[in-house]
């Protein structure tokens, strides 16, 4: 039973894993590939170390497995929210079918004017 | 697990999912070189970090070494970093501030 549980388990981690680099590869601007690549591929790894977890049924292993879990749960979020900060910073375009851009003048003027003073000057 | 020719259901299942985790890596670095702009790169590398800590997870389970994760977990703490470094990078490019 625990074997039936850790194979569909990991098939299933590897299974969205693969789907966090379909969206990847084939979304069309970045906010939605980091969409699709942190929360998709935080649930295949968390999959993938459930079966670990499962498989060596240990305390040591599971102490790690849960470690690493939770680590992911606590990072993945933080870099994507960092990363898609510092995207619609530098001015990635977005998808040009985008209908709202509810940040649009919301950041601080002084600094994209800056920006692009600087990028004038170089 | 024991990785010593027998087929168990364990075994296939770690076979389907390295496999699907391999063509992921790959996927990842097609969107590293394709680009277009330096947020796609690095948010790629985010996405391969991921896919390696599954792979090193799935590797100490057919090869029953409980110790590679560890390596999992060094991994995932790097990964972050790095991620994280490069996202200050490009805002502080943008904003034009040296350090």
């Amino acid at each position: 039973m625990i074997e039936v549980l850790a194979a569909v388990s990991m098939v299933l981690g590897g299974f969205f894993v693969f789907v966090a680099a379909l969206g990847a590869v084939r979304l069309p601007d970045v906010f939605m590939r980091m969409h699709a690549a942190t929360k998709a591929g935080t649930l295949g790894a968390g999959l993938v170390l459930l079966a670990a977890l499962l498989v060596f049924a240990t305390t040591a292993v599971t102490t790690k497995a849960l470690l690493v879990f939770l680590f992911l749960l606590l990072t993945t979020p933080v870099a994507a929210h960092v990363l898609g900060r510092a995207a619609y910073y530098d001015g990635v375009a977005l998808w040009d079918r985008t209908e709202s851009d509810a940040l649009k003048g919301k950041y601080d003027d002084s600094l994209v004017d800056a920006s692009e003073d600087d990028e004038h000057a170089s | 697990m024991i990785w010593a020719g027998e087929t168990t259901l364990l075994t296939v299942a770690a076979g389907v999912s390295l496999t699907l985790v391999a063509i992921s890596l790959l996927l990842g670095f097609v969107r590293v070189l394709r680009g277009p702009s330096l947020p796609d790169r690095v948010m790629a590398l985010d996405m391969i970090g991921l896919a390696s800590v599954s792979v090193i997870v799935l590797i100490a389970l057919i090869s029953d070494q409980p110790i590679l994760m560890d390596a999992a977990i060094a991994l995932a703490l790097v990964s972050f970093l790095g991620t994280l470094a490069f996202a200050r990078f490009i805002e502080r490019r943008e904003r034009g501030i040296d350090d």
